[in-house]
């Protein structure tokens, strides 16, 4: 796949002839509803993907707003909810960490950036199957409707954390385990559906798209992101769907997968047999590699970012492509860290360590070529370099608490902490989302053919920047203090009690963060409108979206085909006239 | 702005990293025998991940600040599409550190997971279940009786939460208590149960977590070194009162134990 040039040449060649027949099948559409809501246009349709994280994150954020007012001012009566009762924050948490991971996590890098710019990158005129494509987001979007009927339900949203630990989900035992964890259960089994046909989508158009020159290895790393996670999207939603379908028959259908004999209120449920940690393995082999289909995209988008604004290639090319692929296998191993005071064999808890630890040395190796990218480099600090610079600094920081929570013998300690929640909210959610902006500021010029503010652009990266650190930083002297997640209140055990000042700080940090994210939200309708006009390559960047129109045309290249000659990153190349190279540009000598 | 992101970056840094150096916050003093390794290898790590925290923040600080564009021409050594031999100097780096500290760290494991309780431990039953901990010992007999689910009364408490079978005899001298009573110096043979969903037993001081998980008996074991109260915490989402799901360690001499345990199957006689 990787080598062979002259195998795969032919094959793009006569794949390349199909891909305009694909084109000429559907030619722009004209009328609205065609256009703009059932529409088979990649750029269209990665554009409602990335509307619906939009909602999501806000919503998702709301949500975290309302958790973090009730654990400092737990008697407090809010509009709507009144004075909050466990059961509230319970399913404030659940549809959080549900919404989060789902519909923007993993909707946001992949399913937005990934359809709207993977085919544009790669030379195609759009993904492999339109029609697919269209069916994918439209499911994803009914499972987000799904989810949040949740809320609306008798006996209210799910209360059984986003990880849905059997029996606790499995049994209709209080209000939001009724009806509501039912929708949970039914949204996310609808959105593996959606997932399973984007990730088909996306390895076919990688594979088989590809214009002329555009081998493997000049795939832009974005590209080789996307690639990389639709193969774990299609490995692990498949294994989580199926979990989800037996969680639905043991809630609904007097089955006993994931529950034993157990007495609930005093009565025998008349489940019997069932395996509790059944479900934690079904969850997690699909739970560790969601947070690479979390985390890769960005990584991808990063190393752009820090070669583009860098005006430098990016350091060890190849290294990055192995490291991520290697980063997609090993993270197909290690699902049994989650569970290593779960009763499972202690003996495997050893192997299971071993492998984490491994995932380190790829993340190392990224983490050390980031760095050999601005090595040497002339830096221009536009905002999506910030929050490159700023993706850099969070993995960093996510990561390295993460070979504490690998070793079972501190995690006998730590598990269950704040020191896991800051750990995966720095790396798989805070930093991910420095990629999602450092996309956005990045590529709105192509999407939306105006530029947005830099101003307002930069000073939303400082202060989210700094509140993220505030907010997440403190978790971890808490977590090593005992602090307990998923606790509606502190007030009754004694040394969590004693930690509320930690919370008072967070919950301040959190308020000013979250503030500020309406001003993005603020620039990004503003500048749609009254932004400066962009040029077609803004950012003098190389790869193909930018030698093409802005907004590009709806086959992308306006009746041209690219043709490749030379790799992703060819910034300041001795004797160029330009300190850049587009890709389309005659073939330069081969690099050293 | 490369000269504010070194500031801010350098600054987040060393302020938060002081803030861990001065232990404004820490693990609790550990009062079992595990605690002392346990808590080294937590230094050991937090030592060497800290190191690595340091180096590569204030590296990415400053190189975002002297490498910003000055506006002169590109150099020749700009050009760059990596090194090889650097590329394997740090991966050999990196897997010998962290397999390296995984290896080091797996014979506490072993020693705490791997191995049964000694023979002479003292035998605890810990059930947990919507929201309270049960604590059962044997009785001189050191069997304990039978229970069974469709005997369970929660709402009566005591030996008819836990649903024991008056009619078993090796449940006559079981005593059943709402506080973990232990002698100190003693390994303790946790034997841990759910009635209902997933509960999790936390000593922090005792360095102890373990699930309980309903259809399993999970054997577990640690020895307190110390006497006084220690509070556990359920540490696994278990529904609405998970929050005030908690109870208490009572570690006491041998003697002290001895005479509560006696004077508790007194009672019971």
């Amino acid at each position: 796949m990787v080598g062979g040039t002259g195998g795969g040449e032919t094959i793009t060649m006569s794949t390349h002839e199909s891909a305009v027949h694909a084109a000429d099948a559907h030619a722009a559409p004209q009328g609205f509803i065609r256009k703009w809501v059932f529409s088979l246009d990649h750029k269209v349709i990665g554009l409602q993907y990335f509307f619906l994280a939009l909602v999501a994150v806000f919503v998702g954020m709301f949500l975290s707003l309302l958790m973090r007012i009730h654990l400092i001012w737990p008697t407090v009566a809010l509009p709507f909810f009144g004075e909050m009762q466990p059961a509230t924050y319970l399913s404030l948490l659940t549809m959080h960490g549900t919404i989060m991971v789902f519909f923007v996590l993993t909707t946001a890098p992949q399913g937005g950036f990934g359809n709207y710019f993977l085919p544009i990158q790669i030379g195609a005129p759009d993904m492999a199957f339109p029609v697919l494509n269209m069916l994918s987001f439209w499911t994803t979007f009914l499972g987000f409707i799904v989810l949040l009927a949740a809320f609306f339900v008798t006996g209210g949203a799910p209360l059984h954390g986003w990880t849905g630990y059997a029996p606790l989900s499995a049994l209709r035992s209080m209000p939001g385990e009724e009806l509501g964890a039912d929708l949970w259960i039914t949204s996310i089994a609808i959105f593996c559906l959606g997932a399973l046909m984007g990730a088909l989508n996306f390895i076919t158009t990688t594979l088989d798209m590809r214009a002329k020159g555009m081998t493997m290895m000049r795939m832009p790393l974005t590209v080789w992101s996307w690639f990389i996670t639709a193969i774990l999207g299609l490995l692990a939603f498949g294994v989580l769907l199926s979990a989800g379908i037996l969680l639905l028959m043991d809630r609904n259908l007097g089955t006993s997968f994931f529950v034993p004999l157990v007495t609930l209120n005093g009565q025998l449920t008349g489940h019997k047999g069932g395996s509790p940690l059944l479900w934690q393995h079904l969850f997690w082999f699909f739970g560790h590699p969601e947070v690479y289909i979390a985390i890769l995209p960005a990584m991808g988008l990063c190393s752009q970012l820090l070669s583009v604004f860098s005006r430098k290639p990016i350091f060890g090319y190849k290294a990055m492509v192995y490291a991520m692929l290697s980063i997609g296998f090993l993270g197909f191993m290690v699902w049994g860290h989650h569970m290593f005071m779960s009763g499972m064999s202690p003996y495997t808890a050893f192997a299971f360590s071993i492998m984490t630890m491994g995932i380190g040395v790829p993340s190392a190796i990224k983490t050390f070529n980031w760095l050999g990218t601005i090595w040497r480099g002339r830096i221009r600090f536009h905002s999506p370099m910030l929050f490159a610079v700023g993706f850099v600094s969070l993995f960093v920081t996510g990561g390295i608490s993460g070979p504490f929570l690998a070793q079972p013998v501190l995690d006998i300690y730590l598990h269950e902490t704040y020191f896991v929640i800051a750990h995966f909210h720095l790396i798989m959610g805070v930093a991910s989302i420095f990629g999602i902006f450092g996309a956005t500021y990045y590529w709105f010029p192509k999407m939306f053919g105006k530029m947005m503010n830099e101003t307002l652009a930069k000073l939303h990266f400082w202060l989210t920047f700094v509140g993220a650190y505030a907010i997440f930083m403190p978790m971890h002297y808490s977590g090593m203090a005992g602090q307990l997640r998923r606790y509606s209140q502190g007030t009754e055990v004694a040394w969590i009690k004693a930690l509320t000042p930690i919370q008072v700080f967070i919950s301040i940090a959190a308020f000013i963060t979250i503030g500020s994210q309406f001003i993005f939200l603020f620039n990004l309708f503003w500048s749609m409108w009254k932004g400066k006009k962009a040029s077609d390559n803004p950012w003098e960047a190389t790869t193909l979206e930018w030698i093409t129109a802005t907004p590009p045309p709806h086959d992308n290249f306006g009746g041209r085909t690219p043709v490749v000659h030379n790799g992703p990153y060819e910034y300041s190349v001795p004797g160029a006239p330009k300190d850049f190279v587009m890709q389309t540009d005659p073939e330069i000598e081969p690099a050293h | 702005m490369g000269l504010m992101l070194l500031v801010v970056i350098w600054l987040i840094t060393l302020v938060s990293t002081y803030i861990f150096i001065a232990k404004w916050w820490w693990l609790p003093v550990g009062a079992s025998s595990a605690a002392a390794a346990i808590d080294h290898h937590f230094t050991v790590t937090f030592i060497l991940m800290g190191v690595v925290f340091v180096a590569a923040q204030l590296a990415l600080g400053y190189l975002v600040w002297s490498y910003r564009d000055r506006g002169s021409a590109p150099g020749k050594e700009s050009y760059s599409h990596g090194n090889t031999k650097l590329e394997i100097v740090w991966t050999v780096l990196t897997t010998v550190l962290f397999v390296g500290m995984n290896l080091a760290s797996s014979s506490i494991w072993a020693s705490e997971r791997f191995r049964q309780a000694e023979a002479n431990a003292v035998h605890v039953e810990v059930t947990g279940m919507q929201f309270a901990w049960y604590f059962r010992y044997p009785g001189p007999d050191g069997k304990f009786g039978v229970t069974k689910p469709e005997l369970e009364d929660a709402s009566a408490g005591g030996e008819a939460a836990l649903g024991m079978d008056p009619k078993d005899p090796a449940s006559k001298d079981d005593v059943v208590s709402g506080v973990m009573v232990v002698p100190v110096n003693r390994e303790i043979e946790v034997i841990l149960r759910s009635h209902d969903v997933i509960h999790s037993f936390f000593v922090p001081q005792m360095r102890f977590k373990q699930d309980a998980v309903p259809g399993l008996a999970i054997h577990m074991h640690f020895t307190p070194i110390q006497t006084g109260e220690f509070e556990i915490a359920c540490a696994e989402l278990c529904g609405l009162g998970h929050y005030k799901m908690h109870g208490f360690v009572k570690v006491v001499s041998q003697e002290e134990f001895d005479k509560w345990l006696a004077a508790r199957e007194a009672e019971k006689q």
